[in-house]
């Protein structure tokens, strides 16, 4: 279903993004210590990890919403640590929050004409939005405090999808939907993907993570633990570097190899 | 029939403080910031325009095709520098800044203007004429004003609801994280709301100096009581509340003035209260129903 589900990652050519030994804290706590990424054009580069693993701070930090203590983020090639997030949503770093975060007060296609203001050139119109996901047509003039959980994280996928993102970070996805809603939501992934899309999404739930990805990465306590494509891993060592059990950490990017 | 009387001047002067009010309500509704120096900046544009006029010699009506983008060029300026600065502090830290900067606007008005109270157009047929309406004594100047608030009221909403800019700034009001995922500097968008509400301020300080006089000190213990009043009457946040809440203190100021002429100011706050007491969240209001 996604571009490589379980074969050799693309790992030949310049990554879109990059993540390079990222510390970022949030006070006192260190939440992540050193983390490195690359995500190539076309993937879908799933992090996994357990609640506070620092899944979410990567991905905001990715999209601009915290700086980083060290580390860059490196985007098509170039520095984008600094930038503001807005900067980063133009050029095309687009992230779905944790929540849905519609615009409460907005109606469903006000929220999409927000998201299509500063938009890059590309294949999402409203209109597309419609149909790819029919139901929202009818009920565009709804406010979208409104809508259904699941329903309310669709118009937020549509919302991001138009700004003509290249990369799309996707943060806890399943987060407070029932699982049927779930399974709909990522079934839509492809589809998506079609248009020539990216996706780094952050995930709690591992079997649907392994399911979607092309490659996953485990978060630990702020650090990597695990790397690499859903089928060079075991279940085991999944399970080892999720809840970071003894004697994990035999994947591809063992704790400690950072310098 | 005085009693008649009462009620229709309260009314239309309701259109007065509808014209400080909105400006007040959009700027917290918005950004969050409780302009203290929002009456202050109304004399200013009233010293403005008297400054246009003297200058220029346009005609009174016509001065505030200058003042208006005058003021919104400083309210947005005002916005991107020491709002947002104090913004990006705390809450807190806007009311400090806007209590400053009303000190500082009062003070300097003081200094290069003195105490004496000025007029806006004294003399115009516009100011002091009327008609009449059996008894009743209607000012050409209030229906003006008030029409002016319901004109300007309806730009706003229009504003609001259909162009781009209108919006991104509800979204940004109701989750500026979010609108810069979209892609939106809420910082530019925050200055456009502070923009478009100090061009109501100019219009409410224009139609004050010429419905009553301008002095440094009116800011303050004018303008300011009563565009909050008026807010707080209506409902906070609700853009046709500042006109229902202008027209209730009104009312309830010419009623006061009815019965004695120094309850007045009196009756306007004793309504005041007794919404603040009996119904805080305004007589229109945005979030209650739901």
């Amino acid at each position: 279903m996604s571009a490589q589900p379980n074969g050799e990652r693309p790992e030949s050519g310049t990554p879109l993004l990059e993540v390079r030994d990222l510390v970022v804290h949030h006070g006192q706590l260190r939440a992540l210590d050193g983390i490195s990424l690359r995500v190539f054009p076309g993937e879908v580069y799933a992090i996994i990890g357990a609640n506070g693993a620092g899944k979410s701070t990567l991905l905001r930090t990715i999209a601009g919403l915290h700086s980083p203590t060290a580390g860059s983020v490196l985007f098509d090639g170039k520095d984008v640590t600094g930038l503001r997030p807005e900067r980063r949503a133009r050029q095309g770093i687009v992230m779905v929050p944790e929540g849905r975060r519609l615009f409460g007060s907005l109606s469903v296609e006000e929220n999409l004409q927000v998201g299509a203001t500063f938009a890059r050139e590309g294949p999402w119109t409203i209109e597309r939005v419609y149909e790819t996901f029919d139901w929202m047509r009818e009920r565009r003039n709804q406010t979208a405090s409104q809508l259904s959980g699941g329903e309310q994280q669709t118009v937020a996928i549509g919302r991001a999808l138009l700004a003509n993102p290249r990369v799309l970070l996707l943060d806890e996805l399943s987060l407070g939907l029932a699982p049927v809603v779930v399974q709909r939501i990522y079934g839509m992934l492809p589809q998506i993907l079609a248009a020539g899309l990216t996706v780094l999404l952050v995930e709690q739930d591992v079997s649907q993570a392994l399911r979607v990805a092309s490659h996953i990465h485990c978060l630990l306590e702020g650090r990597t633990t695990l790397e690499g494509t859903p089928a060079s891993v075991s279940a085991d060592q999944v399970e080892a570097a999720y809840f970071g059990l003894a004697g994990a950490a035999p994947g591809s990017a063992p704790e400690g190899s950072e310098s | 029939m005085s009693w008649v009387n009462a009620i229709i001047q309260g009314i239309l002067v309701g259109g007065l403080y509808a014209l400080f009010a909105c400006g007040l309500s959009l700027m917290f509704g918005v950004m969050k910031v409780v302009n203290l120096a929002h009456g202050d900046l109304a004399v200013v544009a009233g010293y403005i325009a008297i400054g246009v006029i003297t200058v220029t010699h346009i005609p009174v009506l016509w001065s505030f095709l200058i003042v208006v983008p005058v003021m919104a060029v400083l309210g947005y300026v005002l916005q991107r520098t020491i709002l947002q600065g104090a913004l990006d502090r705390s809450v807190l830290a806007t009311l400090m800044v806007t209590f400053g900067l009303s000190v500082v606007i009062e003070n300097g008005l003081l200094q290069f203007f003195t105490a004496n109270t000025r007029g806006i157009g004294t003399g115009l047929a516009l100011v002091s004429g009327s008609f009449s309406i059996g008894s009743i004594q209607i000012g050409y100047l209030l229906v003006v004003i008030f029409a002016t608030a319901v004109v300007v009221l309806l730009g706003l909403q229009y504003f609001l609801s259909a162009s781009r800019y209108g919006r991104l700034i509800r979204a940004v009001a109701d989750d500026k994280e979010a609108a810069q995922l979209a892609g939106a500097d809420y910082r530019h968008v925050f200055g456009i709301a502070a923009a478009v509400a100090f061009g109501t301020v100019a219009l409410g300080g224009i139609a004050y100096g010429m419905y009553a006089q301008l002095a440094p000190t009116t800011g303050t213990d004018t303008i300011l009581l009563f565009a909050f009043a008026a807010v707080v009457i209506g409902g906070l946040g609700s853009l046709w509340g500042t006109l229902l809440g202008g027209v209730v203190l009104g009312v309830a100021q010419q009623i006061g003035a009815q019965i004695s002429i120094s309850d007045e100011t009196l009756a306007g706050f004793i309504v005041f209260l007794a919404v603040l007491a009996l119904r805080p969240q305004g007589l229109i209001s945005r979030g209650a129903q739901s």
